[in-house]
């Protein structure tokens, strides 16, 4: 294994380690729930990208006429799961009415948020299209 | 009295091609051992589970869904280096926010990808829908005006997927 590869190997595992590393600082600093769910969500997204990249190069180019490429089927699942995943969280969070900083702006939309109803609170044609 | 609808040995096309697909990718293979075990899953499982599917709006326009695909892609780089910094940065300046986004797109198939979209990209996480689907509730890590960003994802996420749907 040449240089070259070991080297472009490292910068996309450590590209992605770093994005993994900064999701995770995210999820303690931020300060309400609603903000940490945007660390993991996306920051992630990248991290687990970068060291996908990374086996994929390593593991083609190591041996010779072996392509190695099942790695995509990880960031399919990812990219279906992730947002589903983060707008249940999301959903719990509104039903639960789970405190936002206070200088949240749009707090009166909890409520409506919370009943599925459109945000001006009174009931609109609630047939479902 | 409903007439039974004609029997079809490639129910789901697209879904055939993608199950193909992906038990190429997960045995990591071309072998031709396991293209016609493929090829055999491929055909058989949407012929089983085509009833239970529910119908959705087809896909017409091959180039522009993947011009969307890649557009989201080179997107969600940079909504992760955007919320990388954003997260290390003084946080007491962040502007966090609930928004409600009235929809122009219909269908419960298009609502989702947008929905999925806007959690994948700059600052924004889909909360809730309304009964009505006539609401996205959107909570951004960071916004300095409503208004523009409803325009931006009204213009670059939802006008694309209604040319998608032709809805």
């Amino acid at each position: 294994m040449n240089f070259i590869l070991e080297l472009v190997v490292s910068v996309f595992l450590l590209v992605g380690g770093i994005f993994i590393l900064v999701g995770s600082i995210g999820l303690m600093r931020l300060p309400d729930f609603f903000m940490r769910l945007h660390a993991p969500t996306k920051a992630t997204t990248l991290g687990m990208g970068g060291l996908l990249i990374a086996s994929m190069i390593l593991f083609t180019l190591r041996e010779p006429g072996h392509i190695s490429v099942h790695e995509l089927l990880i960031t399919l699942f990812l990219f279906i799961t992730a947002p589903v995943s983060a707008h249940m969280m999301a959903k719990t969070a509104l039903h639960q009415k789970l405190k936002m900083i206070s200088r949240t702006r749009g707090q009166a939309l909890v409520e409506p948020a919370s009943q599925q109803m459109a945000p001006s609170g009174e009931t609109v044609e609630s047939g479902k299209s | 009295m409903l007439a039974k609808p004609r029997f079809r040995w490639l129910p789901m096309p697209y879904h055939s091609i993608l199950l193909l697909v992906t038990w190429l990718l997960l045995n990591n293979t071309l072998a031709p051992g396991h293209l016609v075990l493929g090829t055999i899953l491929a055909l058989g499982i949407p012929l089983l589970t085509s009833g239970l599917s529910h119908p959705q709006p087809a896909l017409h326009k091959p180039v522009k869904t993947a011009r969307y695909a890649l557009m989201v892609l080179g997107d969600i780089v940079t909504a992760n280096v955007e919320v990388a910094r954003q997260v290390m940065g003084p946080l007491d300046q962040l502007h966090p926010a609930l928004i409600a986004m009235p929809l122009d797109i219909e269908g419960d198939l298009p609502i989702t990808l947008l929905a999925s979209t806007v959690s994948l990209t700059p600052g924004t996480v889909s909360s809730e829908v309304s009964q009505c689907r006539k609401f996205l509730y959107i909570h951004a890590l960071s916004m300095t005006d409503e208004a523009e960003l409803i325009a931006t994802i009204k213009e670059r996420y939802e006008k694309p997927l209604m040319e998608i749907f032709s809805c």
